[in-house]
């Protein structure tokens, strides 16, 4: 595989600049410093098959802050595998975008590291994922405490039945915070940009705000209890495109002080907003049944997108499927 | 030939040319003969109890031996005696305590056992639990009358607690009554709750909210209409209950608050008096229809109120 076939990407190359300078972290003693020099790195295990690409070539993930580290990380429903063999590090306050077509396995993984899929009746998980070190799948591990601390946007803006003032105040109840709730959740709508929208109306039933409005309230609720880290599914696949760069702009300001997995179907959103991110595809077995997701690449999002080394994931960014 | 027409001559397009010949329809239109008459028949029985109820309350009224305030206001309810009285006041304190006794019972144990189905239960235990509350819908209120006699008063109020009860009392029969309404509460509440989207059971978890934590503040409050529906549906049931009072309360109207004593409600003393030797056509007869006017509005009030109440305190999540 040689540079020159990567320039299909390189259009996708402006719109992602504006994060490179987030992106120091990545630049560890032994690795490529510029994305697309590749020295020779010793072969590791390779991830996928895909012979002519070293592992550590395409899992670029050597960063020094990592807020998620997992190992052959495998999830499954029933018998059946969802998504094998995923081995990346997340990086701390920085935003980390899965991409891939539907079915990957995108989801799955970022619903292991908040223990979402302990809910789904016959979801299993094999391999570790630490958090700050910590084994979330340990034994002592209660996945209440775990989601506590990561907080979760979904697909779908999913307000609860009741009014804003008591959507955002709900976690903070719920985990017994200390202090006065007024300004709990003024905090929390502020940091979502949501408060000079909806000051006037905190008593009003959130189903009565628009779907944009919505989803940042969903910010907010989960900002309300002082996450760690913000997990995101398709935050903006229901939403028109001027609410999808509201929740953008604001994801870009909550860096400063979480760190974002964001899951998206949408390449240039994870283009524009990401510093990291991770391509994933589904293997097809001989039927529908058979559909397995696996990463494929992982690294600096300006690189995956203008100098990606997996022939897979240059076509996906390229457009040619997904 | 007078008005002229531009196709003369040609033929232009038709129904019949675009769409092809017209099928008849007259299947379709018995079909919803049919339908329409299924759905007519319990507005026209409906209505029929109504009229034939209030002919003979009206009769009722129209007797000498009766007045409308003592009806409403006398203590004593004994109009098979040679000098009958037609207070209704112990029937309707007999049917409340009663009904509130099983209301006591029925509306923990059915939220309770709506709320594990829904929210706690593997899919395997739901399985084995559901059909089994079913199971016990579907069991005779007669049988759960002689349950309350032969069983519940002498061995478990009497022999295990050691109550101080009458062999007929008002408690035993407010108890197996609440009993038998459950599977009637638990398995609307239990709609209601699997209905409430998994968007907001996530939403919710997704906080770091516990199991317990999503049931009573999410879960709850989002089907609470649903629920109130199935305690009202519950309450409707108990109201009406018959058998299970008349074998296991006893057939004494009084006014007395006690629920150890024995005591009659409204069906209760329908289903004696009507079974009895009563004169058709006798004012004991048309106390009949009376009371069963009396307990038609008690419902009706009771289902109008929780249109009321379900109105104000829903949540809508869609």
């Amino acid at each position: 595989m040689s540079d020159d076939e990567l320039t299909p990407a390189s259009t996708l190359r402006e719109v992602s600049d504006s994060d490179s300078s987030s992106s120091e972290p990545r630049d560890e003693p032994g690795l490529p410093a510029v994305p697309g020099e590749v020295p020779a790195v010793p072969a590791g295990q390779p991830h996928a098959p895909v012979p002519v690409v070293a592992h550590a070539d395409v899992i670029d993930d050597a960063i020094d802050n990592p807020v998620f580290i997992t190992e052959k990380l495998s999830v499954s429903y029933g018998t059946a595998p969802a998504v094998l063999d995923v081995s990346l590090r997340v990086p701390e306050k920085q935003i980390t975008a899965f991409i891939g077509p539907s079915g990957c396995g995108k989801s799955t993984i970022i619903r292991c590291f908040n223990r979402m899929n302990d809910l789904i009746p016959g979801a299993h998980v094999e391999g570790t994922v630490r958090y700050h070190g910590v084994d979330l799948y340990g034994s002592d591990i209660d996945s209440v405490q775990v989601r506590k601390r990561i907080g979760m946007v979904f697909q779908k803006p999913n307000p609860f039945p009741k009014s804003i003032y008591d959507n955002i105040a709900f976690g903070p109840k719920v985990l017994g915070m200390k202090g006065s709730m007024d300004q709990i959740v003024e905090e929390a709508l502020r940091r979502a940009s949501l408060w000079d929208d909806v000051k006037d109306r905190l008593k009003d039933n959130a189903f009565g705000m628009s779907g944009g409005q919505q989803q940042r309230l969903c910010i907010a609720r989960a900002l309300a209890t002082n996450p760690d880290v913000l997990l995101m599914d398709e935050p903006c696949s229901a939403l028109d495109p001027i609410s999808t760069g509201r929740i953008e702009d604001l994801m870009h300001e909550l860096k400063e002080t979480v760190s974002i997995v964001i899951v998206t179907h949408n390449m240039q959103q994870a283009a524009r907003v990401s510093d990291r991110t991770a391509f994933f595809i589904v293997d097809m077995g001989s039927s529908e049944e058979a559909r397995i997701g696996r990463l494929v690449e992982y690294g600096p999002t300006d690189r995956i997108f203008t100098n990606p080394h997996d022939i897979r994931t240059e076509e996906y960014v390229s457009g040619k499927f997904g | 030939m007078a008005t002229p027409s531009i196709a003369s001559g040609v033929a232009g397009p038709t129904a019949e040319s675009v769409f092809g010949p017209a099928r008849r329809r007259i299947g379709e239109k018995a079909i919803a003969f049919a339908l329409f008459c299924a759905a007519a028949t319990s507005v026209v029985i409906t209505v029929g109890i109504v009229v034939s109820l209030t002919g003979e309350t009206l009769a009722f009224f129209a007797d000498d031996a009766v007045t409308a305030s003592g009806f409403l206001t006398d203590g004593q309810w004994t109009p098979l005696f040679s000098d009958p009285q037609f207070g209704i006041r112990p029937l309707v304190q007999g049917t409340l305590i009663i009904s509130g006794i099983a209301l006591i019972v029925a509306i923990p144990l059915g939220i309770g056992t709506a709320a594990f189905l829904s929210e706690y239960a593997s899919p395997r235990v739901r399985k084995a639990v559901k059909p089994t509350l079913e199971l016990l819908a579907g069991v005779p209120t007669v049988v759960f009358g002689y349950f309350a006699l032969t069983f519940f008063t002498p061995s478990v109020l009497q022999g295990f607690l050691g109550m101080d009860v009458s062999v007929f009392n008002g408690l035993a029969g407010g108890i197996i009554v609440g009993v038998l309404i459950v599977p009637t509460v638990a398995s609307v509440a239990e709609d209601a709750m699997s209905a409430v989207p998994q968007s907001l059971r996530e939403g919710a978890y997704g906080l770091g909210a516990s199991r317990r934590q999503v049931t009573v503040r999410v879960v709850v409050p989002a089907a609470l209409s649903g629920i109130t529906a199935g305690v009202v549906l519950g309450a409707s049931r108990a109201v009406g209950e018959t058998m299970v009072v008349l074998i296991a309360a006893g057939q004494v109207p009084t006014t007395s608050l006690d629920p150890r004593n024995p005591m009659e409600t409204m069906t209760a003393f329908i289903g004696a008096t009507g079974k009895g030797d009563v004169p058709t056509g006798s004012t004991g007869y048309k106390a009949i229809f009376a009371v069963g006017f009396a307990l038609f509005l008690m419902t009706l009030i009771l289902n109008m109120i929780s249109i009321r109440f379900v109105r104000r305190y829903r949540q809508v999540y869609e």
